[in-house]
């Protein structure tokens, strides 16, 4: 097996652009939020780049709605992070894995639409002129999950393949334990892995809130929030990371930031501390021995409790960090996101051995070693 | 033999399963498909008045409840790995292995939309202030798991026992041939024994239908629904939507073989190539596809010759159809004119998210019954194509190599190669 290493890092979220701001945010009280835009639910709205930097054309950025938009910029970060930005017949053969849900909806159209359903003489006719007169040709192709990843490949040029993972939290780890294994295993070299999400959108915000999951009061830390009854807060961002084995990095002179040890991912029937033991268990499987935890941990009441008591169990030690509390919750970026930051506090030799958890708001749970790149 | 040239285990195939519009079980569905028959209809789950395209291979056979594009999927997911998993053998709740499921990308539907809006009670204007008021209540729960990305793969996997984190996927149109793609690469890695590798769609719906025909992307040919999707003919004018799953149980083959299982064939080859050029058009030099068909056959240790029959995306519509045949044209050279490539799409349309898998399902059974299945529909030949479509009729030939071809939105290639048995 061989040895796979982060060369590359792209975050941008509330708490700003690059992996400084991160690392400054992960001490601050309080991440950036807005508690007005879509009262009574707090999200986290990114700070809005400047998308030219890494999107060139302007007829590219206006085929993409804000998730593939954040998601390209990160990509774009990534890149010129791991130094491959300017390599084009590297990124020809790099693949992608892009952890993804859909796209925004036309807020306004669905609002008339509903509105004009309710006093329709034949509602499916209706519904079918509106749609057929109101949709833009062009919003299907921003909501497609798999156009993130096609939006990279027209705007960086990665073009190896791309494929893309959907399922919430779980499918941010299984992108980079697929990537990881692929690599390890010889089958490819090197990877751009992530995802990106738009917390500042009303559809977002509903579907969460059917299931009874959102914070209504302004932020609190998630291990503060089970005792208040528990709920997340949805942030806005983006995180891709370059992936490659440690020959590829060595071979093209790049840095590596940290090894990415092993990586787990599970499912199961959820019971009353059921998901603290498989954390246990899988930490157990990786060998961890963190000094440095960073948890994907939602806010969820249950699950919450039960993440920060095998924490204390198996790592005493080490210092904890909820992801959500930096970046909040970003969903399938979140993962990415945790080990971007991890990746990054190893580089700065300011922690050695790194946790990253994944405990799904409703369902998997997952985990990510990362270690010295030694 | 175990291992390919390569090294690397060989992936054997031990269980398949399928579900159409034209036939539910493998069976039924072959027995359609070499006798030519359509399955595409004139829609009547919902009202087509107003519409562009009014027809598509819907699966109406099959009840949900409530119906919706996941609960659907779900369904014709269960139904094909069911067929699957019980044709190879191995455990049906217990399965010892990994699940790859392709599945469309869902969200919530207008009937849905509709309930909450009306539970709001607003006589007024509705937002999604009212709507987001009306999920408060805590009503509506179950649709939270009903309308996540997860859920399908979630549901099937417990079902069968799948081990390990369900990967539900997506890679537009060529998503079925990408679920068996992760398989083989993990069955490789030595990581799993035995993968059930899945595409399903059911998301025939008023808005998904709409969004393709606002991209022009849809045949409008309605008047003769069963003629309307014309893969490779001079008067394509697009796909029709069709619904389908397919499900292929996946193993090592020497654990399949030390288990005694009944080995259907081979997944030989795996290729794939991205393309950066649009976000619905291929390079106009068509060299991603050509890469991708290329990367498949190396992967699989074949050359161009070993080919017996390709079966084709061939979607029916203008851009894809063209492009295919120059990529194939590409690769196969003065032999393409002769090589048999045919459309399955001709008869139960594109099954968008599933068809990858559905026409994996239909490259297998060409090998098993040495048949080919025809391109129906295929009455006025495009000269700028000139291909052997198996026009219309099926042709018994003996096929020991098939490639099947899936491309899709976003630079999507992916190209697959099934052999009787390994060279």
């Amino acid at each position: 097996m061989r040895d796979v290493v982060v060369t590359g890092i792209g975050l941008i979220s509330c708490a700003g652009e690059g992996v400084d701001a991160h690392l400054a945010a992960l001490t601050t009280s309080s991440p950036r939020t807005d508690l007005e835009t879509f009262a009574p639910y707090p999200v986290h709205p990114v700070a809005a780049p400047d998308y030219d930097k890494q999107i060139a054309k302007k007829s590219d950025q206006r085929q993409m709605e804000p998730w593939q938009k954040l998601g390209c910029y990160a990509a774009g970060l990534a890149l010129e992070s791991a130094g491959v930005k300017e390599d084009a017949a590297l990124k020809s053969r790099m693949h992608l894995i892009v952890a993804a849900g859909g796209g925004e909806r036309d807020y306004a159209v669905d609002g008339q639409i509903l509105t004009g359903l309710r006093g329709a003489e034949n509602p499916g006719v209706f519904l079918n002129e509106r749609l057929m007169g109101d949709l833009r040709p062009t919003l299907f192709l921003a909501q497609l999950s798999n156009l993130l990843a096609g939006n990279i490949s027209i705007v960086h040029g990665v073009t190896g393949a791309s494929r893309t993972f959907m399922g919430e939290e779980s499918s941010g780890v299984d992108a980079l334990r697929v990537a990881q294994s692929r690599i390890a295993s010889g089958q490819n070299d090197i990877f751009l892995v992530g995802g990106a999400y738009n917390a500042e959108r009303p559809d977002a915000l509903l579907i969460y809130e059917m299931g009874g999951f959102l914070w209504k009061k302004p932020h609190r830390p998630v291990w503060d929030r089970p005792a208040d009854g528990g709920g997340l807060i949805l942030g806005s961002g983006a995180c891709f990371l370059v992936l490659e084995s440690r020959e590829h990095a060595a071979t093209r002179g790049a840095t590596a930031l940290a090894s990415v040890t092993g990586i787990t991912s599970d499912r199961h029937r959820r019971g009353p501390g059921s998901v603290g033991k498989k954390l246990q268990a899988q930490a157990a499987a990786l060998g961890a021995k963190p000094d440095v935890v960073l948890s994907g941990a939602t806010g969820v009441k249950g699950i919450t409790e039960d993440e920060q008591a095998a924490l204390k169990d198996f790592a005493p030690n080490a210092a904890v960090y909820a992801t959500a509390d930096v970046i909040g919750h970003t969903m399938e970026a979140q993962a990415p996101a945790g080990v971007a930051i991890a990746a990054a506090l190893i580089a700065k030799g300011q922690a050695s051995d790194a946790l990253v958890t994944s405990i799904g708001h409703w369902r998997g749970e997952g985990a990510v070693r990362l270690t010295k790149a030694g | 033999m175990a291992h390919d040239k390569q090294g690397r285990p060989l992936v054997a195939v031990t269980g398949i399963g399928v579900v159409t519009s034209i036939g539910q079980g493998k069976d039924d569905t072959w027995a359609a498909l070499t006798a030519g028959k359509s399955g595409i209809h004139r829609i009547n789950r919902f009202p087509v008045d107003g519409l562009r395209t009014t027809i598509a291979g819907t699966i109406d056979n099959v009840q949900v409840d409530p119906f919706c594009a996941p609960m659907l999927s779900e369904r014709l997911a269960v139904l094909a790995a069911e067929e699957a998993v019980g044709q190879s053998g191995l455990a049906t709740a217990d399965f010892p292995g990994a699940l790859f499921i392709a599945v469309p990308p869902v969200e919530m539907e207008w009937p849905q939309r509709e309930a909450l809006a009306k539970a709001s009670g607003q006589q007024g204007d509705v937002t999604y202030a009212d709507v987001l008021k009306a999920a408060s209540e805590g009503r509506f729960k179950a649709w939270h798991d009903l309308f996540i990305f997860g859920t399908v793969a979630d549901r099937v996997a417990d079902k069968f026992g799948t081990k390990g984190s369900p990967i539900s996927l997506s890679t537009a149109c060529s998503s079925g041939a990408t679920a068996i793609q992760l398989g083989v690469e993990a069955i490789r890695r030595g990581e799993t024994d035995a993968a059930l590798c899945i595409g399903t769609d059911g998301s025939v719906n008023p808005e998904s239908l709409i969004r393709f025909s606002l991209l022009s992307a849809l045949s409008t040919q309605n008047d003769n629904p069963d003629a309307a999707s014309k893969p490779f003919s001079k008067n394509r004018d697009g796909f029709v939507m069709g619904e389908g799953g397919a499900a292929l149980v996946l193993e090592n083959a020497e654990s399949a073989k030390a288990r005694g299982a009944t080995i259907l064939g081979y997944v030989l080859g795996c290729g794939e190539k991205g393309d950066g050029f649009h976000r619905t058009r291929s390079s106009p030099d068509g060299a991603p596809g050509i890469a991708a068909i290329r990367d498949a056959l190396s992967d699989a240790g074949l050359s161009p010759d070993d080919i017996g029959y390709i079966n084709a995306h061939g979607t029916s519509t203008p851009e894809n159809d063209k492009m295919e045949a120059m990529s194939c044209t590409a690769v196969f050279g003065e032999r393409m004119a002769s090589l048999p490539i045919s459309s399955n799409k001709s008869m139960i349309g594109h099954t968008l998210t599933a068809a990858g898998a559905v026409e994996a399902v239909m490259s297998l059974l060409t090998i098993a019954t040495g048949r080919i299945p025809p391109t129906i529909n295929y009455n006025v030949p495009d000269p700028a194509i000139p291909l052997d479509v198996v026009p219309n009729v099926a042709r018994d030939a003996s096929v020991n190599y098939v490639l099947s071809n899936s491309f899709g939105f976003g630079g999507q290639n992916t190209c697959l190669v099934f052999g009787a048995e390994p060279k």
